[in-house]
């Protein structure tokens, strides 16, 4: 086979956007974020869209990102008040809102951060801070994935958390990507870089919202950068409209004896990919990555996680679970990769499936790649249905069958719900599943 | 309800799993206030026959009759037959991670109050009534917090039973080898909690293997299930004889089973 011509990758609208968009920039940035941009189209014109008979891409066909003409929002929306994004804010944080990928300060509030955090805008750290955004900026999140590249292209704004050393931030930091109600589909390309130096502490939450069910783009990438002993947890809580793509890529770059502990809640979106890459590149190292997808009608979510050990003495622990009803599509695909010399290596990895409708189907993948002797992985998948004689138990003391069921679906999420730290994000999620599960008030009453 | 009518009446039932009968014709009448006793060898049927009572919708039910209080039992959902007070004491009761025993309890006492037209109970009201149910179980207060059978012994989950039963107050209980591998301090437990419910208005059906728990629980009646069918019934003394002479006679018996009267005795 030869080379596909240039045309048939789709990549053509999005160089002509971005060259608009470098026009209208014309010198607003400084240069190395004008590099960034120009090495991220030129490197996405290159790959193209990837297609199902790439490896990664097997099962996920992103065919219908490249063929619909997305339009980039020139400005945030007007009219957008703090009622239209109450259901996807936390009390008790300090937030960062960002609608249609433009920061918006009116419902943004940084109030009672400690001196010398930063939590602002991409844009203004840019301008803020240069150096110590382009020590960071796009240095761990690679090229060579498409979307990744079509994000960075695009860099002009995001969110910045900078925590320095020995700092620690009790209130956690909200980060929400709204998408408004726009008539022709619109894309976007938030950009989360977060770094927490040595010794400190933070609780970031991404979330990601559609406030109209209509068919648009996200294309995040966030990068974390975890500094010796520093801790971060994170939260991911992507609600897009079940109209969306959302196709988003999670960097992580763990210093020795750091910890980042991450929790997905995945329930939005038509068609998602989450690329969630960790590297535990200082002994001592560990990560927790837990995640909870819960998907029907349509909807395909597909979860790439790589946990690479590249030092000794490194633990990572992986959750993933699935409840998929309706004619919904699940992937996961875990991959571990220890390098040589990677000894005493522990590495936990599960995918857990639920399915509810025979319509359903979940794919699951452990990859391990083990170049060193002295470690211990363990992988586990499994894909079942609700068990018969745990539903008869229940009904048989008077449960009725529905809210049997409904119990039961809880029950196998539970212990996702009940390892999220933060209260108000573990009552949403719980609220969420109560809302979903038919007879939702008998399982509130009986979890 | 007069003390006439039946709380329990089995007719010639028949059921089976996947086209092999189990029950064969099993004939059993139990009225309010009596304790029955099923004993017979394993794999007899007697945890199939607990199951069709509790509405197992596995076991396809190929004839006979089942009423309870007047009803036809085998036309009500499982959740149904509890509401209207039929409980099931499980051989194996099922571990369910992520479910907690005292939220779930709760749920299941409502819906049943719910059904019967009461009130539902409050968290107060309930935790005071699970308060005094632990103390007649002697339920562990950690057990009652546990969730659902998961890491129980076996012993645990027997009393968990006895616990549930407790709570929800059932008209007729059906007990499947509740005292099987317990030992005899449990035992008393289970023995204490069913003679603790024993009322005129209600009735039990007692599955065991063992002679031993009808020391405790004096049964009425003691009748022997064979090969899907009942093969004897008597007093007390029958379960001696069982356990003296084991369940060879009996089953020498089954093959002309029909000899065999299923109630020979007659009821007050
Ligand atoms: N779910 C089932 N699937 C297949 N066979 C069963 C099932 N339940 C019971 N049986 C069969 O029916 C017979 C009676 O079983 P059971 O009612 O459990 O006996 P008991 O409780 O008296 O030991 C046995 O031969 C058993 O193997
Ligand atoms: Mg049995």
């Amino acid at each position: 086979m030869t080379t596909a011509p240039v045309d048939l990758k789709h990549t053509a609208p999005f160089v002509a956007d971005w060259t608009a968009l470098d026009g209208q920039l014309n010198g607003a940035q400084p240069g190395f974020v004008k590099a960034l941009r120009r090495a991220g189209i030129e490197r996405f014109q290159a790959l193209g869209f990837p297609t199902p008979r790439q490896e990664a891409w097997r099962l996920t066909n992103v065919a219908p990102i490249a063929g619909t003409a997305f339009h980039r929002p020139a400005a945030a929306p007007a009219g957008i008040g703090p009622e239209d994004i109450r259901p996807y804010v936390y009390d008790g944080c300090a937030r960062l809102v960002f609608l249609d990928g433009h920061f918006a300060p009116a419902l943004s509030d940084m109030a009672g951060l400690p001196a010398g955090v930063t939590a602002s805008s991409l844009a203004d750290a840019i301008r803020a801070q240069p150096a110590l955004v382009e020590a960071h900026l796009a240095r761990h999140a690679g090229l060579d994935h498409p979307f990744v590249a079509l994000n960075t292209a695009f860099v002009r704004d995001g969110a910045f958390v900078h925590v320095p050393r020995g700092t620690v931030v009790e209130t956690p930091i909200l980060v929400l990507f709204a998408t408004t109600a726009a008539a022709a589909p619109t894309v976007t390309y938030p950009r989360l870089l977060v770094v927490a130096e040595a010794a400190s502490q933070a609780t970031v939450i991404e979330a990601y919202a559609g406030l109209a069910e209509r068919a648009y783009l996200t294309c995040p990438v966030t990068e974390v950068v975890v500094g010796a002993g520093a801790v971060v947890d994170h939260y991911k809580v992507q609600k897009e409209s079940v109209a969306a793509y959302h196709v988003a890529t999670q960097q992580i770059h763990q210093d020795r004896d750091s910890t980042f502990d991450s929790h997905a809640v995945l329930t939005g979106g038509g068609l998602v990919r989450n690329d969630v890459r960790t590297v535990l590149d200082g002994e001592g190292g560990h990560c927790t990555l837990n995640g909870l997808y819960v998907v029907t009608g349509a909807q395909h979510v597909d979860n790439q996680m790589l946990v690479e050990h590249a030092r000794p003495h490194c633990t990572s622990f992986e959750l993933y679970k699935g409840i998929l009803d309706g004619r919904s599509r699940s992937v996961f695909n875990g991959r571990i990769h220890v390098h040589p010399g990677a000894q005493k290596t522990d590495a936990v990895q599960a995918n857990r499936n639920l399915i509810l409708s025979a319509h359903a189907i979940a794919h699951s993948n452990p990859q391990l790649e083990i170049f060193a002797d002295d470690v211990r992985c363990t992988h586990g998948s499994t894909v079942g249905e609700l068990d018969d004689d745990a539903v008869f138990y229940l009904r048989s003391r008077g449960i009725g069958a529905d809210a049997a069921r409904s119990i039961l679906t809880y029950a196998f999420a539970s212990d996702i719900v009940d390892r999220i730290k933060v209260p108000a994000v573990r009552t949403d999620l719980a609220a969420f599943l109560f809302d979903r599960l038919p007879r939702g008030e008998v399982v509130r009453e009986a979890v | 309800m007069t003390h006439s009518e039946p709380l329990l009446e089995i007719h010639d039932l028949h059921a089976g799993i996947d086209g092999t009968p189990i029950l064969k014709g099993v004939d059993l009448t139990v009225m309010p206030g009596e304790v029955h006793a099923i004993m017979g060898p394993n794999g007899s049927g007697k945890s199939t026959l607990a199951q069709v009572l509790a509405g197992r919708e596995e076991y396809a039910v190929t004839g006979g009759t089942v009423r309870y209080r007047g009803e036809d039992l085998l036309e009500m959902e499982p959740e149904i037959r509890a509401r209207e007070g039929v409980f099931l004491a499980f051989q194996y009761p099922v571990e369910i991670p992520g479910v907690s025993n005292t939220y779930f309890l709760k749920a299941a006492l409502n819906a049943i109050r719910k059904h019967r037209g009461e009130k539902e109970l409050d968290a107060v009201a309930f935790l005071n009534l699970i308060k005094a149910k632990m103390k007649l179980v002697k339920m562990d207060e950690s057990l009652v917090k546990r969730t659902l059978n998961e890491g129980f012994s076996g012993g645990e989950k027997k009393r968990n039973e006895i616990f549930h039963m407790a709570v929800l107050e059932p008209r007729l209980a059906i007990l499947d080898e509740t005292d099987s591998g317990l030992d005899i301090d449990a035992l008393r437990v289970v023995a204490d909690g069913v003679n603790a419910l024993r009322a005129p208005d209600r009735g039990f059906v007692v599955i065991t293997h063992y002679q031993r728990l009808l020391e405790y629980i004096v049964p009425d009646v003691v009748h022997v299930l064979v090969d899907g069918r009942i093969v004897r019934s008597g007093g007390k003394e029958l379960a001696l004889e069982l356990e003296a002479q084991g369940y060879g006679w009996a089953e020498d018996q089954s093959a002309d089973a029909l000899a065999a009267p299923g109630r020979e005795r007659t009821t007050a």
